[in-house]
């Protein structure tokens, strides 16, 4: 039977072209109606350094990047050596032999080799380095039994603002590869059931929220760079015209999270992005957000840490940080979104949240979940704009009280500009006019009663959110929990144990603070637990125990950096049941 | 038309200032509420930053909107203020500590920004809220609570880096002097870009060296002589001057382009004002650039 799924790595050093490479490819994937999930995994060096793009591609939802290789092209013979050892049997190498000459003793026997002579393959059309990657996937597109004439469209879209003879050239080099690899590689007897009439989108987590941001009508972002929030500054730029939001870079982190709450006060819809080390630096911050009841969303793309810790790898690591972010009690949320829909589902709600109750909101990402491209079914544009009640003018003798006492915490907001509305905002603890109460005016009573203000919306916002949902058969041997980006893959092992009789099911929780509804009452009538998480110390699971008082009975943690396989978790599950 | 003239009493507000009886801030706050009446600006159209310290009090007591920030960070969030609504007022405010010290960053990279808004800082050269220790501006051996045996750091000249980190306006007050200081202050809220008025503000609690009459035997005015504020390297020079001679006054001036003038996304007017819908009228374009 014709295999229709495919697991390719590309593998290279920084600067061989992998992004770009593996980029062309998940369009040609997704405009053959294929689903597809690429992973990059990379080091933080510009060139030179071992790095390699997987990307896995089928007719049915993907799930994961998949463990092993079907088909690799490696454009260093380094990286050939490095990345031999993970291709199946009957797989194949894909390789420039004009410059990787292999060792045979070092060639697994099943593996198979398909060299590429790019001098000989292009001797009539030019001789740029990196039209060898142009080569090897034009070949694999042949060996794929795809349709050339779609990886044709890709390559005139991508060159289609640059230079005519650029994309003449690359059009040639297409259609050389394509003819050498049937002419002179073996049939892999590939059928991945395209269907040219459905193109799906493909994007990272990071693009994702920041389409969400634009759809939200957030019109100031602000950011300092850091791996992996980095690509939501450079997407947002790039639209920056189009979306007419201000996109700023400022000199650190700290100026950051005081201009977006500055723009917010001012009545704009700011959100931040950055990673843990520069969200520690954003904490004081998030407080001053909070006290001066500034609605701002924070996303934290997390990256293993702790410290400058691993930049360029993914953990979820930083629950504890966001949840001990600042100093003092204030009304909060933190969200962890689970896939890329989830992402520009979050944003959107993330920015509601903040505005009904004038809040920090902030939103955990991690690196995989940020960096990871993914195909996707079409997103729901028409959700609403919720900006809470917001006073547009004040004729009345009386003054306007900012920080109102009411019965769900949230006073009417207004605006500088607004007439009668004049007012002061202020970190120090304040009445409800915003006069401040600190130092030498301090008052007991006006003190508790606005913490109690604020607080208060602790228990609308818990109201409003929905409680968890249990995925799978309720009398599952087993319950696996898991937060943020590691829905995925859980929910594909789930799939796989499930094909091998063993019954689990699946409690995924998306709010972290306030702690989603209803894991206390699933937990306590599972069989049995696990919990997985990337990172050392089960934060989830100690957050779990702190709220509901409930021990989850089995763990598995992760924290080389590496996002989790299924096989990981199917192999734990198997250990149990 | 005629506007009314508004009077100095609307920009005051009920709330006793928290200063020590002689603090030179009072001389800053009164310059404030002049310069806006002058100027006509109504008050809810004015925004007052400021963040942690004696000065950093001010905000509450003007009658225009006012955001009482953190330590250090007035500067930021005056930014953000003025980026989401050009059409504010925008004046930061604070003490040496906070703008010199702990917001140092900031103050350099506002100013390479000639964003325009305007800040204020009352430099009295000693930490007052903390009770007395020793500021980025106090002078090298100065005794104070943290430093016994005398500091050993030289001052943050800040008019100094401020002249050569692209600030368009670029002056000095003293509060024993308020009607000079009123009008610097007016004409920097009038300046188009990035203006800074480092205020001379004597501490009477703290600082019983640099006094109003420690400052009385030196400071002179920059308009009694032939200084151009055009010259940049002039301006530099008259920076360095401090010992024996304290010039106060405008040491520089510039016309340039300012970064809220410059934004691409500010040329339909203030954000503020735009339409939130923006993104989703372009929602389908946006996502068919991902197939």
């Amino acid at each position: 039977m014709p295999k229709n799924e495919v697991v390719l790595r590309v593998g290279g050093a920084a600067g061989d072209g992998i992004a770009s490479t593996g980029e062309s490819f998940a369009k040609i994937c997704s405009r053959s109606g294929l689903h597809l999930l690429a992973y990059n995994s990379y080091q933080s060096v510009i060139r030179g350094g071992f790095i390699y793009l997987q990307l896995r591609a089928g007719r049915e939802k993907i799930y994961s990047h998949g463990n092993k290789v079907d088909f690799l092209i490696a454009l260093n013979p380094l990286e050939f050596q490095r990345n031999i050892v993970d291709v199946v049997p009957g797989g194949a190498v894909l390789y420039n032999s004009d410059k990787i000459k292999p060792d045979p003793d070092t060639i697994p026997n099943d593996v198979i080799l398909c060299p590429l002579p790019v001098n000989e393959i292009l001797k009539d059309i030019g001789r740029n380095p990196i039209l060898q990657n142009t080569v090897a996937l034009s070949s694999l597109v042949q060996l794929l039994n795809l349709d050339v004439d779609v990886m044709n469209g890709v390559i005139r879209d991508y060159f289609g603002k640059k230079k005519q003879s650029v994309m003449d050239v690359n059009l040639k080099v297409i259609k050389a590869g394509y003819e050498y690899a049937k002419s002179n590689l073996p049939d892999f007897d590939y059928d991945l059931n395209p269907d040219y009439n459905i193109k799906r989108p493909v994007l990272t987590g990071n693009q994702a929220l920041g389409f969400g941001s634009i759809i939200a009508g957030c019109k100031f972002y602000c950011a300092y760079p850091m791996t992996p929030a980095s690509s939501i500054l450079h997407y947002l730029i790039a639209q920056s015209k189009k979306s007419g939001m201000v996109v700023k870079q400022a000199e650190d982190e700290i100026s950051v999270i005081n201009m977006a709450i500055g723009s917010s006060f001012a009545g704009v819809r700011s959100m931040v992005g950055t990673s843990g080390g520069g969200f520690a630096l954003m904490t004081e911050a998030i407080g001053l957000a909070g006290q001066t009841e500034t609605p701002i969303v924070v996303i934290n793309s997390m990256r293993g840490g702790p410290s400058t810790g691993l930049p360029t790898k993914t953990e979820q690591g930083d629950l504890f940080q966001a949840i001990g972010a600042s100093q003092g009690d204030f009304p909060k949320v933190i969200i962890a979104p689970s896939t890329i829909e989830d992402c520009y589902y979050s944003i959107i709600e993330s920015f509601n949240l903040a505005d009904q109750f004038q809040i920090p909101v902030m939103v955990l990402s991690d690196l995989f979940l940020s960096e990871h491209m993914e195909s996707i079914e079409d997103l729901d544009f028409n959700s609403t704009i919720e900006r809470g009640e917001i006073v547009t003018s004040n004729d009345s003798d009386k003054l306007y009280k900012r920080f109102k006492y009411t019965d769900n915490g949230v006073s009417p907001r207004a605006f500088p500009g607004t007439s009668g509305t004049v007012f002061q905002a202020s970190s120090d603890e304040h009445d409800d006019y915003g006069n401040i109460i600190s130092d030498v005016f301090t008052d007991s009573e006006t003190r508790i009663k606005i913490m109690l203000k604020r607080m208060r919306k602790m228990k609308f916002i818990e109201e409003q959110l929905p409680p968890v949902k249990l995925e799978g058969p309720v009398d599952a041997d087993l319950t696996i929990v898991s937060w943020g980006s590691t829905y995925n893959v859980v929910h594909e092992a789930i799939q796989i144990l499930q094909n091998n009789s063993k019954n689990v099911n699946h409690l995924h929780i998306k709010y972290l603070i306030p702690l989603q509804k209803g894991i206390k009452e699933i937990l306590s009538n599972s069989k049995d637990t696990l919990i997985v998480e990337a990172n050392y110390s089960g934060q989830l699971s100690k957050l779990i125990s702190m709220e509901t008082g409930f021990q989850i009975n089995h763990t598995l943690f992760k924290y080389d950096g590496e996002p989790f396989y299924p096989e990981q978790i199917i192999d734990k599950v198997e250990d149990l049941i | 038309m005629v506007v009314e003239p508004i009077k100095i009493e609307e920009y005051k507000t009920e709330t006793t200032p928290t200063w020590c009886p002689g603090c030179g801030d009072f001389a800053v706050l009164r310059g404030i509420h002049t310069a806006l009446a002058r100027l006509k600006i109504k008050s809810e159209h004015v925004v007052i930053s400021s963040g942690i310290g004696c000065s950093s009090n001010l905000p509450g007591f003007v009658n225009a909107y006012g955001f009482h920030g953190l330590h250090g960070r007035s500067l930021p969030i005056a930014n953000g203020i003025k980026l989401a609504n050009t059409d504010l007022t925008v004046i930061a405010t604070g003490g040496d500590g906070d703008g010199y010290g702990i917001g140092l960053g900031h103050f350099i990279h506002s100013m390479r920004r000639n964003i325009n808004i305007t800040y204020i800082v009352m430099n009295n050269q000693i930490y007052g809220l903390t009770t007395g220790q020793a500021s980025p501006t106090s002078e090298r051996g100065m005794l104070t609570k943290s430093t016994p045996s005398g500091l050993l750091e030289v001052p943050v000249n800040p008019i100094a880096l401020a002249l050569i980190s692209g600030a368009t306006y670029v002056s000095r007050g003293f509060s024993g002097n308020a009607d000079h200081l009123s009008t610097i202050i007016e004409n920097a809220l009038s300046h188009k870009g990035f203006s800074l008025v480092d205020v001379l503000s004597p501490c009477v609690t703290y600082n019983k060296i640099q006094t109003y009459q420690w400052f009385r035997d030196r400071v002179y005015t920059l308009e009694d002589e032939e200084h151009d504020t055009n010259d940049l390297k002039q301006a530099l020079s008259k920076s360095y001057e401090w010992e024996s001679k304290i010039p106060i006054g405008v040491f520089y001036k510039a016309d340039k382009p300012t970064y809220d003038g410059d934004e691409p996304a500010l040329q339909d007017g203030p954000l503020v004002n735009q339409p939130l819908d923006t993104g989703k009228n372009i929602a389908k374009q946006l996502l068919d650039e991902f197939t």
